[in-house]
């Protein structure tokens, strides 16, 4: 396996627009014989679906969703990040990039996030034509507010139901493609895997969850725009349905596996309570802009968090960090909640101290701009809150613990977008590339529609001018294996006949992997993990029990093998993890700290991407290594203060 | 906390269906309804029985995949079943692509990628801008069908037709838009508004009717201004 980046030549500002004069194109009447399959229908596979079908290329899009309008983008709350400098306070599009070089601890390529950076403004163009109703001003212009990581506002919003709105976007431009029949779409459909044909993505292999019917389409290209796996730890933000199966399935077939210990949990979600929980509910980091955060300086302060009087707070994000405060980035937000929670200062819901949890407080924001404003910047995430805790944030601080939220790991993809595998792309957040160790807010909207809209839909054509690709049909050997593989192993599945619901492998293999590679790791307990992961997949295998019949709608097989991909993928995030011995963003490692608990960075030996290639189930995975070169940003270390 | 559940069990779009009773010992109030449905399941599992299928997946209100009825109203008492309306896939589960095909005859403002202005060269008045919004918030889920006593799919279209047409962006399409999408919906068997309101009581998103109206009004203009080149594909009439 080799890593060819195919980064353009020349000054950072230039790349992109020199790469897109150079990259060959297709010419419109081969478009038409061109298939592309879409495999998601998020932010990134709808607004790439819709363009590519523009183009004039022929589309196939899936998604395992009643409607590929339920993506779990639709989830997103606070924010695009565009750098537009509509409010005239500096904004560039460099400061955009090096905000987010930074923000990911230097950990991401210089190349690709420049030109997102450059993309940025266009996106927001872009939705605006197509209707999505960003907040204004009184004069009718365009609204903004900040974000974590960053010190000017950049980022613009529809309530706290951005990505809504967005996917909303992408999904009627897609619907139109679909209404006119230059996209085929196939709802309630899983790919379960990837058909390889001479070393290039053909097609993909997929079950129909309506009646179990295992099929093969094929195609000239493959699209993943699958999202990331984050469910890996069972309680995380993500809807239920996330999963790393698809991408998990092109790993084994050859594609790389880039960083996929980079995960980042968010630091403001509801507290979990009881036992039952199934999902976590994320609190937009946009309340971060007015809210406060804080807990009791004394450990088990168990007094309400009106009696505790203002010098017996402690707000340790603006104490720690005065430059930034509260809008210190995720991975440190986070941190520093844990830790005040370690030490017996976190608050909860039971009283008594010493809970996961720490206040998020709108008080003083709701005493100096009013009750009115804060109603219309907040009003949905206020409600939302208190539906789920029954308190008003109007009348008490919110409580609030960091959750796992967003991978920035995924497939390992060159600049064109394009895996190791020739042919096979992977754009959003299935991919690696833009937000290095760690996410700053309101990027992901950003990536996704950056990939889809912009950049995937002129990288293709320079594999499809030029690759020769034989006429493929489902009777091809490759096709027949890659499917007689799938419906064996949902036979399999459903053979187990064991003692346990899939549910309790699933929540077992959570728990490890938040408490061993979740937001702080060390060796012993990574090397732990691994061995009990191994233990637990044995276990999954022999004693697992599946209800019901693969010919039928069956949700307790579609989330088998989704669990079943999860816990191979689990032991290459911990190897990940354990070679990693550094901390960087959202990865700390307890043995690589300052004196003041901040990650420290081993540029000389952990200065590359980590691209992992597949040798088999158990087996030890091959660790490739593209160097990561800073050209014009001088590296330092990460300072909020 | 003891519940007994009455659960609809079909085993396929062709199969009789009929309720079940359940009984579920160990509810704590923390739970929402849908850990309570993982928690029987999980149940019926250990008695390996089928586990009960329903639709589901952001558990936070958003993505519109849930919407099960619930005590005779979509998404229960506490405002918004299965969308009973629909046809049943399997249990709870019920197929609602009805709505997406409405979307594809014109709930769209067509743009081509990479030609849009400049974003900030069309002021939109801000109260035009939350009006929008506040139509745009709807997740199609269903729930306004399962509880319009006509099965009607008015209020999910008139939030469409409101969301784009009150924006400047979306007049171009304004009357072509308004008269394919009902054009469509009622291809798709929906039945016809009588004005009962029970949609948008039933709402999670609490979408005023008032947008029914404002769909109406539409309607006409585009049918009476531009009688026949509203049809789907010429652009239509500027309403």
């Amino acid at each position: 396996m080799e890593l060819r980046a195919r980064l353009p030549s020349g000054p950072l500002p230039e790349k992109w627009q020199r790469h897109r004069a150079e990259i060959k194109l297709v010419n419109p009447a081969n478009k038409l014989k061109r298939r592309i399959i879409v495999v998601g229908s998020g932010l990134a596979g709808a607004s790439a679906a819709a363009s590519l079908a523009e183009l004039g290329y022929a589309v196939s899009c899936f998604c395992f969703q009643d409607s590929p309008r339920r993506a779990h983008s639709i989830a997103a709350q606070g924010g695009i990040n565009a750098a537009k400098n509509y409010q005239n306070d500096g904004d560039s599009a460099f400061r955009l990039f090096y905000d987010t070089i930074k923000g990911g601890d230097f950990r991401s390529r210089e190349a690709n996030v420049y030109r997102l950076a450059e993309i940025s403004a266009s996106i927001i163009d872009q939705c605006t034509a197509q209707g999505v109703p960003f907040a204004r001003e009184y004069g009718g212009q365009l609204a903004n507010r900040s974000f974590g990581g960053v010190q000017v506002s950049r980022t613009f919003y529809a309530r706290g139901q951005t990505g809504q709105q967005l996917l909303l976007g992408a999904y009627q431009a897609l619907s139109r493609h679909i209404g006119i029949g230059k996209v085929k779409m196939y709802p309630r459909t899983e790919m379960l895997d990837l058909v390889v044909v001479d070393g290039r993505a053909r097609g993909i292999v997929v079950r129909s969850l309506v009646d179990g019917a295992v099929s093969t389409h094929v195609g000239d290209a493959v699209v993943l725009a699958t999202g990331g796996y984050s469910n890996v730890y069972y309680l995380s933000t993500n809807a239920k349905g996330c999963n790393v199966t698809a991408i998990w399935r092109a790993h084994k077939r050859g594609a790389a596996f880039a960083n996929p210990c980079f995960t980042q949990i968010h630091p403001t979600c509801i507290p979990a309570t009881g036992q039952h929980q199934s999902k976590l509910t994320l609190m937009s980091e946009s309340l971060r802009n007015d809210g406060r955060i804080w807990v009791p300086k004394r450990k088990g302060d168990a007094r309400p968090p009106h009696e505790i009087p203002e010098d017996e707070r402690d707000y340790y994000l603006e104490r720690l960090y005065p430059s930034y405060g509260n809008l210190a980035p995720r991975d440190i937000a986070s941190r520093r909640a844990k830790e005040v929670c370690d030490e017996g200062r976190g608050v909860g819901s039971g009283g008594g101290g010493g809970g996961h949890g720490v206040y998020l407080d709108l008080r003083d924001a709701i005493a100096r701009l009013g009750r009115r404003v804060i109603a219309e910047r907040y009003g949905n995430l206020f409600e939302m809150y208190e539906r789920i805790t029954g308190e008003s944030p109007f009348q008490r601080p919110m409580r609030i613990y960091p959750a796992p939220h967003y991978t920035m790991g995924g497939l390992w993809v060159d600049y064109n977008l394009m895996t190791t595998v020739d042919g096979l792309y992977a754009i959003g957040e299935a991919n690696f590339s833009d937000h290095g160790a760690n996410r700053l807010g309101a990027s992901a909207l950003m990536q996704g529609l950056a990939d889809g809209y912009f950049i995937l839909p002129y990288t293709i054509g320079d594999y499809l001018a030029q690759a020769k690709l034989a006429p493929l049909d489902a009777a091809h050997p490759e096709v027949r294996r890659t499917e007689a593989e799938v419906s064996e192993r949902v036979a399999r599945l459903l053979a187990v006949g064991g003692r346990r619901s899939v549910d309790t492998f699933h929540r077992e293999l959570g728990r490890l992997m938040w408490d061993k590679c979740g937001m702080s790791r060390n060796a012993a307990g990574l090397r732990e993990a691994m061995q009990r992961i191994r233990v637990l997949r044995d276990e999954f295998w022999s004693d697992v029990y599946v209800a019901g019949k693969g010919a039928d709608l069956n949700q307790a097989l579609e989330h088998a093998g989704r669990v079943a991909d999860f816990f191979e993928f689990a032991e290459l995030m911990c190897h990940d993890a354990l070679h990693r011995e550094e901390s960087c963003g959202c990865h700390f490692r307890e043995e690589h700290q300052t004196p003041e608990g901040e990650a420290k960075r081993d540029d000389e030996r952990f200065g590359y991407v980590a691209a992992w290639e597949f040798r088999g189930v158990g087996e030890p995975a091959v660790l490739h290594k593209e160097p990561l070169e800073f050209e014009t940003v001088h590296l330092a270390q990460r300072s909020y203060k | 906390m003891r519940l007994t559940l009455h659960v609809w069990r079909q085993a396929g779009p062709r199969a009789a269906g009929h309720f079940v009773r359940y009984d579920v010992a160990d509810a704590t109030p923390d739970m929402s309804f849908l850990e309570l449905l993982d928690v029987l399941n999980q149940q019926l599992i250990a008695r390996r029985e089928e586990p009960i299928a329903f639709d589901h997946d952001c558990r936070e209100g958003i993505c519109g995949a849930c919407g099960m009825v619930i005590n005779g109203r979509p998404h229960g008492p506490r405002r918004a079943t299965t969308t009973c309306q629909f046809p049943v896939l399997k249990d709870l589960v019920v197929d609602r692509s009805a709505f997406d095909r409405v979307i594809q005859a014109g709930g769209f403002i067509s743009v081509r990628t990479g030609s849009a202005p400049e974003a900030n060269a069309v002021a939109v008045p801000k109260p035009d801008a939350e009006r929008a919004m506040d139509a745009a918030a709807c997740i199609g889920c269903g729930a306004c069908v399962a509880a319009c006593p006509n099965a009607s799919a008015m209020l999910f279209v008139a939030a469409k037709v409101s969301h784009l047409g009150l924006l400047p962006q979306g007049q171009p399409e304004r009357g072509s838009r308004v008269v394919n999408m009902v054009a469509q919906m009622d291809a798709e068997g929906f039945g016809a508004c009588t004005n009962h309101g029970e949609c948008m009581t039933a709402c999670p998103k609490e979408i005023s009717i008032d947008f029914i109206a404002r769909l109406n009004r539409d309607y006409l203009k585009a049918v009476v201004r531009h009688p026949l080149s509203v049809v789907r594909g010429d652009g239509g009439g500027n309403g």
